[in-house]
């Protein structure tokens, strides 16, 4: 198996008790809120925090893009990366992604992840994702056409790494008379991309296709639902004639490790229940504006009724649906090794640092997890070094 | 006195499209909001003692197609002009709520000879700089339906009228083609007021003194840029009055239509 350190980069010093008041923090709650002396402090304490996960041995680092909100301090996710190529040396760059429909012009993507690719010699993993739903609201991009424009800017971004230009690009959302980025990526014939998803069939569907085979990202979502989708991209490659390997299939979860299973809830418990209470706060019009969903998946989830920001959680919930694994090492490491036994992905993107968790507390989980938990689970899913797309 | 409605559907650019019809006299052509046509309502059923009240649903909307072309305001709006061909319509009294009375106006910049008369109830299609419309995309259907209504008694019934499967799925496919249609640039068309001075209509815009939705503040700059235009105001309604004042409604379009004849 093979372990990422994630990081949303969230803005740790929120007054929690002030947003509160506001209908959601996302999208909402006034910018005065952000103190840029605290954030400057932040972004430093961040990168120091993935620099060392270069250190402690994990495979890769892991960073991400949303607008307009304190749960993730990265709208410009390529300045972060930037910065990591000169922060780490060995462990790959994840851009876990860009948000391709919010952009007016995805070859910007193309150039921005070519850079990153050569500047690391090859570091670079490609996340491409349409955007949560609330920055279709903060970005004044339609949602109705989210998967068109997602499905176009794909194209183009692929033509644009794998065809020799310049060549004209005739798409219904994006016209270019010259395509002909340079620099080239670095990783021939492109780096490997990686698709984040909550899980929907027409995703798995469009990742999982022989000639694509992308490693699809099951996020924050309670093990039942990883399992399950994580089944389904299975069936999908059976269909068309092909064995999914471990490497197609990774789980982002945030974890806590500390000496004892009793220490670990009693840190863990205020930040993880700050994480999807108070960070991920959103109402269920921001999460799904019409369009963002097809009318069949939307119609599924209207019958379900399920959320990500439905209700309070405790940390007995979310330990509960396996949305948060927490404890000692010796418990951690057993749970991962039965969900990857049963499950059988080949990644595991673990979010260390979430919401308020302190500095000292997210140096110790790293230490932790890297020590004390990688050694006994690398034996899982043995696999060779990802390649790519093809 | 209740009128008789039919229901059938049309095949026009390749678009089974679903009409309601009642009435006899020269056509009434309704064109419904964002939360669609629906069922024959009250106030169709006296304008159908006039006209022949013809309410199609959008494409994208209720139960007709969304078609493959349809991607703009234009698009519906051209659809209307081959709908008008297509039934051999003449001499059309055009009447439009909120998206469709943007419609309406999108259609009537394109092509009026089909027309004689045009009622804007409330228009959407223009911005206003300082005056914005509300975000109905971020209201919860609770907000939504308190603010389409002066009346919470009315606001009230409509949250309690329970809607079957049917009509929610109904309600999601409207939503997904408004967001389409109308998300970006929210609820207009930056195109439209430079070419609404080309219409030579007879046209009464109508506005409820309390909307949430588009401000009052829209009808003297509607009545602005089409020359000749009348504006009446209904007191004590909300953003749908020919549903929360169907008399004054029926009344004030039946007055506008007849001065307009003469």
């Amino acid at each position: 198996m093979k372990f990422f350190f994630f990081h949303l980069m969230p803005y740790a010093a929120l007054d929690l008790a002030g947003a509160a008041k506001y209908k959601s923090v996302s999208v909402l709650l006034p910018n005065s809120f952000y103190d840029p002396v605290q954030g400057h402090a932040l972004y430093t304490r961040y990168l120091d925090e993935m620099e060392y996960a270069d250190q402690l041995g994990f495979d890769g680092v892991c960073v991400n893009e949303h607008h307009q909100t304190p749960y993730g301090l990265m709208p410009t996710p390529g300045v972060t990366a930037g910065a990591l190529t000169q922060r780490t040396r060995r462990a790959k760059i994840a851009v876990l992604g860009r948000a391709l429909p919010l952009l007016n012009n995805p070859l910007t993507v193309a150039e921005e992840f070519a850079m990153l690719d050569n500047i690391t010699g090859g570091r670079l993993i490609a996340g491409l994702v349409r955007g949560i739903g609330a920055e279709y609201h903060a970005w004044g991009a339609n949602p109705a056409t989210s998967h068109e424009r997602f499905h176009e800017a794909h194209d183009l971004i692929l033509r644009a790494w794998t065809e020799t230009g310049p060549f004209a690009f005739e798409g219904k959302h994006y016209q270019f008379n010259y395509v002909n980025p340079w620099p080239r990526p670095y990783q021939q014939p492109h780096p490997p991309i990686w698709i984040p998803s909550q899980g929907s069939r027409e995703t798995i569907e469009w990742a999982s296709d022989p000639k694509r085979r992308y490693v699809y990202l099951q996020t924050f979502s309670p093990v039942a639902a990883v399992a399950k989708y994580m089944a389904m991209y299975k069936e999908e490659a059976a269909k068309r004639g092909y064995e999914a390997a471990p490497t197609q299939l990774g789980w982002a979860v945030p974890v806590y490790v500390a000496e004892t299973d009793e220490q670990a809830y009693r840190e863990a418990k205020p930040h993880i229940e700050n994480f999807f209470n108070r960070f991920l706060r959103m109402t269920p019009e921001m999460l799904l504006p019409p369009g963002y969903l097809s009318y069949e998946s939307m119609k599924g989830v209207m019958k379900s009724k399920a959320s990500i920001t439905g209700g309070s959680k405790t940390i007995d919930d979310l330990l509960k649906s396996g949305m948060f694994l927490c404890g000692s090492a010796a418990t951690v490491r057993q749970q991962i090794e039965n969900y990857q036994k049963q499950i059988g992905f080949g990644y595991l993107l673990t979010m260390l640092q979430f919401a308020t968790l302190p500095h000292e507390l997210t140096k110790r989980n790293s230490e932790l997890f890297a020590r004390e938990v990688i050694p006994g689970l690398r034996h899982l899913a043995e696999i060779p070094a990802p390649t790519g797309a093809k | 006195m209740t009128v008789a409605s039919r229901h059938s559907f049309e095949q026009v650019a390749a678009c089974r499209v679903s009409v309601l019809r009642g009435g006899a006299g020269d056509p009434l052509l309704f064109l419904h909001g964002a939360r669609g046509a629906g069922r024959w309502l009250p106030f169709m059923d006296h304008l159908a003692e006039k006209f022949e009240v013809i309410v199609p649903e959008h494409p994208g909307f209720g139960l007709s197609d969304t078609p493959a072309w349809l991607d703009n305001i234009g698009d519906v709006a051209y659809f209307y002009l081959d709908f008008i061909e297509a039934l051999k319509l003449k001499n059309i009294h055009l009447v439009g709520s909120s998206l469709g009375g943007w419609i309406a106006s999108e259609i009537a910049i394109r092509d009026q000879h089909p027309f004689r008369t045009l009622t804007l109830v409330a228009p959407a299609g223009i911005h206003v700089n300082g005056a914005p419309t509300a975000d109905i995309f971020l209201w919860s259907r609770e907000e939504l339906t308190r603010n389409l209504f002066y009346s919470q008694d009315l606001a009230e019934a409509a949250l309690n009228y329970p809607m079957s499967e049917e009509e929610q799925n109904i309600q999601l496919r409207n939503s997904i083609t408004m967001a389409k249609l109308a998300w970006q640039p929210r609820l207009h068309d930056p195109d439209l007021k430079k070419w609404l001075h080309r219409v030579h209509l007879a046209t009464l815009i109508l506005w409820g003194d309390s909307d949430r939705l588009i401000p009052p503040a829209y009808g003297p700059a509607f009545q602005s840029l089409i020359p000749g235009s009348r504006l009446e105001v209904i007191p004590q309604c909300g953003h749908l009055p020919h549903i929360e004042r169907t008399a004054e409604f029926v009344s004030a379009v039946g007055k506008f239509i007849g001065t307009a004849r003469s």
